[in-house]
């Protein structure tokens, strides 16, 4: 009851702030757009695998609104959104049946090298992706009504807030039920679920779908924000920094990542003004975390958790 | 056919020295210090940056040209003097033993320190200082002219190779990595300093990076974003070796050069595409790599 009331109040501050605050709104969308990506990387990172090519789906998920609006003229606002996170979540079954096999490094490496072909071809197809210069987004229109620029950011940002407790309360419940617990048995003792007959292939391909479509939701949100899409959205960096903020907020609970991305994203846009390294800020940042708090952020608020963000 | 072949071949050897120096660094840190080090290429990139910045000092300084050479030299061996023992033993050491998730985050956060360390030391502009490739010349051989800098660079990265086996295999020092590779507890039991030989291991790694960072800038200068470019490259190249092989750190870094190359030659579109395409086969098909060995999986 406690912990409802806080996630209420979270949220409603948090729209209270972005509805008050324009430059803040649009700051707030795409840091709960990198929440949704972080998310998805922080369920992988429960079975202990690291993957440094989640930015990927990010990407697809942009691209596919990208793709959606110019070549099949969808304009929906929902369409886009369910439309891109079904397809990221289709490449994280083909991707996802090839990924886990692996474990560890091997795991980390090859989705490296499956995000670094798609950066590549991003930018190098130049007739059909717009190469470097990447692709406009068309405006979205709301079941068929097209509104100001101004009211269809206000839109997006209502909707992407509300979709964080719903998104939520889905991860939450597969977290909590049997397959999703059986991620950190994966993490502990993969041998011991053979042995329990538990098939582990299946639990991870579940969780590398979910963690696909996660993201791509959060790369068609950024795309409907920023309006534009760029290869440099698939760049390994990217995927990095996507790690860093799941285990900045801690994956302990779904709340995590969320917590993270608002917070790097809020510090980011006040440390602009004062320093322009905010390379070396975020990851002095992130050795202390994981040198200090080794439960994230997210930990400082529940201290009962002991699941490990790392 | 062999006017095309030839050239082909002496760019993409060229081409494969260049990553294999940074590849087989990779690889070395890997294997002695079990840690895939993430802010590796950024140590190829300063290691350029400072080659750039030094050549540039001595040819506006009106010393002898010459001095170009040992000052590629130089510039990798302070930048791992500087960086190697430091990080070490300041933040990677802290990683041993533990999971890989930590390790690349460290390293990761390493990266991003370094990134901007080197925006503030060199700033945001492309250096270039081709003294070194203008002095050498060029020579024509069958109709065909080859730079002679591309030789030396294939030259010394056979050196390297036979240095590196050298050094392992016939040498005090090699001996004690070599043990420590092959098993890090009973090697600490008979009383080798494990510590030492990591910070040494992680030193000479580094050092490679910034050499191979040094050797490119004659040829193709040191712009920002470097690093992070490198370091995939790398990645790949080290990979498709089998991690942990040094001789196939060398095989893997002329695959990836072919197929760059070819792909240069026949399918402009595709060059930046090619090493992860080799690096995705070979790993599909050989996850260890061409020459890494099937470690005991877990299940």
């Amino acid at each position: 009851m406690q912990k409802l009331l806080l996630i209420t109040v979270a949220l409603v501050a948090v729209c209270a702030a972005g509805i008050s605050t324009p430059w803040l709104q649009f700051a707030l969308t795409l840091a709960i757009a990198k929440g949704f990506a972080a998310l998805g990387v922080a369920v992988l990172l429960r079975a202990g695998l690291i993957s440094i090519g989640h930015a990927m789906f990010f990407a697809i998920g942009a691209y596919s609104v990208a793709f959606l609006g110019r070549d099949l003229g969808l304009s929906d606002f929902v369409g886009l959104l369910v439309g891109a996170t079904f397809i990221s979540a289709l490449s994280g079954v083909i991707i996802g049946a090839f990924m886990v096999r692996y474990r560890a490094i091997f795991f980390a490496m090859l989705n490296l090298a499956v995000s670094m072909v798609l950066f590549s071809l991003l930018s190098k197809l130049y007739s059909y992706t717009g190469g470097t210069d990447g692709m406009r987004v068309a405006s979205p229109t709301f079941f068929g009504i097209a509104a100001a620029e101004q009211t269809i950011d206000l839109i997006l940002f209502l909707t992407t807030v509300l979709l964080i407790p719903a998104v939520g309360l889905i991860v939450n419940a597969y977290l909590k039920s049997p397959l999703g617990h059986s991620l950190s048995a994966v993490h502990t003792n993969e041998v011991r679920l053979a042995y329990l007959s538990v098939p582990v292939g299946g639990i991870l391909m579940v969780a590398y779908t979910l963690s696909a479509a996660l993201a791509g939701l959060g790369g068609a949100i950024a795309a409907l924000a920023i309006g534009h899409v760029l290869p440099e959205m698939a760049y390994w960096t990217e995927s990095g920094h996507l790690i860093l903020v799941a285990v900045l907020g801690g994956v302990g609970g779904v709340a995590g990542p969320f917590i993270g991305s608002t917070f790097l994203e809020l510090t980011h846009t006040v440390a602009a003004g004062i320093t322009d390294s905010w390379s070396m800020i975020v990851g002095i940042a992130l050795l202390v975390v994981i040198f200090f708090l080794p439960n994230g952020l997210f930990g400082l608020f529940n201290p009962k958790r002991k699941e490990r963000a790392i | 056919m062999l006017q095309i072949l030839i050239p082909i071949l002496v760019d993409a050897l060229a081409n494969a020295a260049l990553i294999f120096f940074v590849a087989v660094g990779l690889t070395l840190v890997f294997s002695v210090l079990r840690i895939l080090n993430v802010a590796h290429g950024s140590f190829y990139s300063i290691g350029a940056y400072a080659a750039a910045s030094l050549g540039l000092w001595i040819i506006g300084s009106g010393l002898p040209a010459w001095l170009t050479f040992p000052s590629l030299l130089v510039s990798a061996a302070l930048v791992a003097g500087i960086f190697g023992p430091a990080i070490e033993r300041t933040i990677v050491r802290w990683t041993y033993g533990k999971s890989e998730a930590v390790q690349i985050l460290v390293t990761f956060g390493l990266f991003l320190i370094l990134e901007d360390l080197q925006r503030i030391v060199f700033g945001v502009n492309s250096l270039y200082e081709d003294t070194p490739m203008g002095l050498l010349g060029s020579v024509t051989f069958g109709g065909v002219v080859y730079l002679n800098y591309q030789l030396l660079l294939i030259g010394l990265a056979i050196l390297t190779i036979v240095g590196l086996k050298f050094l392992i295999g016939h040498t005090r020092l090699g001996r004690l990595i070599a043990a420590v590779v092959a098993d890090r507890e009973m090697s600490q039991a008979m009383g080798i300093n494990t510590d030492r030989v990591f910070m040494i291991a992680f030193t000479l790694g580094i050092f490679l990076a910034a050499l191979g960072g040094a050797l490119a800038t004659p040829t193709s200068g040191v712009t920002p974003g470097l690093g992070a470019d490198t370091m995939v490259l790398a990645f790949a190249v080290a990979a498709i070796g089998g991690l942990g092989r040094i001789e196939g750190a060398a095989v893997a870094a002329l695959i990836v050069a072919v197929a760059r190359v070819l792909a240069i030659y026949y399918l402009p579109a595709l060059d930046a595409v090619a090493p992860y395409i080799v690096m995705l086969v070979v790993l599909l098909i050989r996850p260890y790599g061409l020459f890494g060995s099937v470690a005991a999986r877990r299940i």
